[in-house]
């Protein structure tokens, strides 16, 4: 390693690779390093937000990434984006339900990450998400859209303590049986020791 | 396997039975099942024996301390599980690592995928009474071990991805043992395929026995070894390439299926491919630094980020909401047992008893990855 220092050129364009030519998708400009280059990805995000935004008027857009795409809604309207995303913009392939507690806020936070297998999409994920008062949590069950969020939701629900209307089965998954405490993962549970 | 068994007050036909948690192949694991006979009428998994908290656990530590504990979980996979971690803080600091970090990265992923997919196949081999190929695939599995030994120092949980790259080079003579290493196991791949993949007893064993239909994957949420099986060309290697996946020339192996074989023997194919990657990956590695300096506590920036890769079970993701803290104000792994979880109790409706563990481990569930 020694003698090979001289070639290292740390700011150096990444990836040069040697093996095969360098992929086209991912221009990297040495210079354009630190501003956000205008990025088709982005471009995606936004068109994507828009179409949700014209046909779903409730729902809002938090923030657009490069391949990541966040809207919110409430809980009354929530079913709707939902099944909008699913079957119109091919959102069918549920990556992950997670909960926030901002309690500061006094608020709680439910989102489902969901991916598609719409060819040209695969790389997309959108996140579709939900606030409600942490003293009145209940949100409607989204299982009828995305099945596959039945047992995430299941895990929300005993780690936050998020009750979700019409779930078929709330009871503890990876809790013990016995739990009566607060739900582990809101911000005033502390672990023991701590 | 029955620890407690008991006729059901309702119909005295349908005895309720609990597999595991103490059966030795659950493994910190139960399935409730209601039997009719030789046949199960109902199945439900019951998990949360081996939850650590670990998403509590995070958000009391830095970004940096909570390298060792999130590998925990997946310590056959202990790589890949960081991987994603790291590619989310990355994200979040919004820092670039350097191009030899992130080879090495690839290589490290794609050497915990052999060793878990050998695992995988090894216990398939278990359950089906095949002793050969338990006995081959836990011995060459170790060469693999070694090999991993050799890059980062340690045998089960690595700790070798963290935020802002690798924790060490590689060092000079482990390129050419990976070399050594990959050409012996392609061999040896040929030799599992026809032990194992092409008995016939395995065959009969294994063949229609818990059919996953593409479209129950995609509405379950199935990912990895399973989606692959039912025909999904579900890979987030090909579909997000992230770190430097593109570089390398690999395919996307997928079986149509959607039994309990194919989802063995899609894992095997996966190895012949994690093979072509690690090899593109030794002969092409760039030169230059391996890791940012990044402190012992790292200052990220408050944001929001969903990262995800292609783990040996499937999707691993990561929901990192930052606060400006050096803490995570909130970390949600999205591991890929628990996404496959939901498909359990829907194949082993109708299935004969003999067919559960077959079953139940086709699907690559690693109970304490699920639970966290």
């Amino acid at each position: 390693m020694s003698k090979e220092s001289e070639p290292a050129k740390p700011a150096s364009p990444p990836l040069s690779a040697p093996t095969q030519p360098a992929k086209p998708a991912t221009p990297s400009p040495p210079a354009a390093a630190s501003a956000p280059a205008p990025s088709p990805d982005l471009d995606r995000a936004k068109a994507l937000a828009t179409r949700i935004t014209s046909s779903q008027p409730t729902a809002k857009v938090e923030w657009m990434k490069p391949r990541r795409l966040k809207v919110s809604a409430s809980p009354n309207t929530i079913k709707d984006v939902a099944l909008f995303a699913r079957d119109s913009l091919g959102f069918n392939h549920i990556s992950a339900v997670s909960g926030v507690d901002w309690i500061a806020k006094n608020e709680l936070e439910v989102i489902y990450f969901v991916g598609s297998t719409t060819h040209g999409q695969e790389d997309f994920v959108l996140a579709v998400s939900e606030r409600i008062p942490r003293d009145n949590p209940v949100v409607p069950t989204l299982i009828g859209v995305w099945k596959g969020a039945e047992y995430q939701e299941r895990e929300t629900h005993e780690m936050f303590g998020i009750n979700f209307q019409g779930h078929p089965d709330q009871s503890h998954l990876f809790l013990p049986e016995d739990w009566n405490d607060l739900p582990p993962l809101r911000k005033d549970y502390v672990s023991p020791g701590r | 396997m029955t620890l407690e068994a008991e006729y059901s007050p309702d119909a005295d036909r349908i005895m309720a039975v609990s597999l595991g948690p103490q059966h030795p192949g659950a493994g910190h694991f139960r399935i409730r099942l209601w039997l009719d006979g030789d046949y199960v009428v109902k199945a439900l998994p019951d998990p949360g024996y081996v939850h650590r908290g670990e998403e509590k656990m995070a958000e009391y530590r830095n970004y940096t301390q909570n390298v060792p504990h999130l590998e925990r979980p997946v310590i056959l996979d202990s790589s890949n599980i960081l991987f994603a971690y790291s590619l989310a803080v990355d994200e979040l600091m919004s820092s670039k690592v350097p191009p030899r970090a992130q080879y090495l990265r690839v290589i490290m992923s794609e050497i915990n995928r052999i060793i878990s997919h050998m695992y995988f196949v090894a216990i398939q081999g278990l359950f089906l009474g095949h002793t050969t190929m338990i006995t081959w695939c836990m011995g060459d599995r170790d060469f693999w071990i070694d090999l991993a030994e050799r890059i980062a120092g340690a045998r089960v949980t690595f700790a070798y991805i963290i935020p802002g790259g690798v924790r060490n080079d590689i060092p000079e003579f482990a390129i050419e043992k990976g070399l050594n290493t990959c050409d012996w196991f392609e061999k040896r791949m040929d030799e599992y395929e026809k032990i194992f993949f092409e008995n016939p007893m395995v065959h009969q064993r294994s063949d229609r026995v818990g059919v996953l239909t593409g479209d129950d994957a995609v509405a379950f949420g199935a990912t990895g070894t399973v989606a692959r099986a039912s025909g999904l060309t579900f890979d987030v290697r090909k579909d997000e390439p992230y770190s430097s996946y593109s570089d390398f020339e690999f395919k996307t192996p997928v079986l149509t299926q959607g039994d309990s074989w194919a989802r063995a023997y899609v894992a095997l194919l996966d190895m012949r491919e994690s093979v072509k990657i690690i090899r593109q990956a030794l002969k092409g590695l760039p030169q230059g630094p391996v890791r940012l300096k990044l402190g012992p506590q790292p200052r990220v920036p408050a944001g929001e980020v969903y990262a995800r890769t292609e783990a040996a079970r499937g999707e691993m993701s990561y929901h990192i909401i930052s606060d400006g803290s050096p803490r995570p104000y909130r970390l949600k792994i999205g591991v890929p047992s628990a996404k496959n979880l939901r498909v359990l109790p829907h194949l082993l409706k109708g299935v004969h008893v003999a067919d559960i563990p077959v079953i139940y481990w086709g699907l690559n569930y690693w109970p304490v990855e699920a639970d966290r």
